[in-house]
């Protein structure tokens, strides 16, 4: 029979794995976006 | 609201609070799910698995929160038009829609050692997962529409009409016959005991402020598309 600490670490484990997926991604994301906008209007004259 | 609804003063605000949200959310989840692991005892009837709780509330309440910031962010689209309005229903969405995925599988692995089974096609589950339908729509509509850093005239409707699915899920459990328990946590109090009740105070409050953190940064990826797309116009007609 499985132990009931198996479900409760499976739910804390995969609510830990998708919000750090989730809050990973939006930083790189927004960091690459912000880069590429600061980098355009560096190179305007 | 008006006065920020200007993306440049949006971004001053925006830019330091972004990891003050990340950090103290970041804190208080891992006390409450500390405390929810170590410090509280287990359910007299459901045992340990009672501890999916600080994890599983926090989720369902955003996944709902979610979907009524997206609604109301789509009216004020459809009235007002802010320039803000579009941009932050597409950052909710897929934090939103993450949110509500993982209501239902913490719920479901919940529900196999409680109830017996992972999945039960009652009231309060069937309306959850079409709210997770719901968002699939929504990110579907919205990428498919002309309006790369807003939302369409179409989109904004779809999140409002899909608004009449958060009070069916609210009340789900008191209209039909459920496996899920009742509504346990009300205005007139909880009928959860105190010792197992306060950690979930503050996986409330983190996840909450980590799904702030979130859409914050979704809408400053946007802003910042939105200026790259813009130059690169002007680039292009000059």
């Amino acid at each position: 029979m499985t132990s009931q600490w198996t479900y409760v670490a499976a739910a804390y484990g995969l609510t830990a794995l998708l919000g750090a997926g989730v809050l990973w991604h939006s930083w790189r994301t927004m960091r690459a976006a912000e880069r590429a906008a600061d980098a355009l209007r560096d190179g305007e004259p | 609201m008006h006065a920020y609804a200007n993306p440049a003063r949006f971004l001053r605000i925006a830019r330091p609070l972004t990891p003050w949200l990340v950090g103290l959310g970041l804190l208080l989840v891992g006390i409450g799910a500390w405390a929810g692991l170590t410090r509280t005892p287990p359910d007299y009837l459901q045992g340990e698995t009672v501890r999916i709780l600080y994890v599983h509330v926090p989720a369902a309440w955003l996944g709902m929160g979610g979907w009524s910031a997206l609604a109301v962010a789509g009216l004020i689209q459809l009235v007002w038009r802010h320039p803000l309005a579009g941009i932050s229903a597409r950052a909710v969405a897929v934090p939103g829609m993450l949110f509500t995925a993982l209501c239902l599988a913490t719920g479901s692995i919940w529900g196999k050692p409680t109830w017996g089974t992972w999945w039960e096609w009652d009231g309060r589950m069937t309306s959850m997962l079409v709210l997770l339908f719901l968002y699939a729509g929504f990110i579907a509509l919205a990428n498919a529409g002309e309006e790369r850093g807003s939302i369409s005239r179409a989109t904004a409707i779809y999140a409002l009409i899909g608004a009449i699915n958060i009070p069916i899920i609210n009340r789900s459990v008191v209209w039909w016959n459920s496996l899920h328990q009742g509504p346990s946590i009300t205005l007139r109090g909880s009928s959860i005991d105190g010792a197992i009740l306060w950690p979930l105070g503050f996986t409330v409050i983190g996840f909450s402020l980590l799904f702030g953190a979130i859409v914050l940064m979704r809408m400053r990826s946007i802003i910042a598309a939105n200026r790259v797309e813009a130059r690169m116009r002007r680039r292009a007609m000059d």
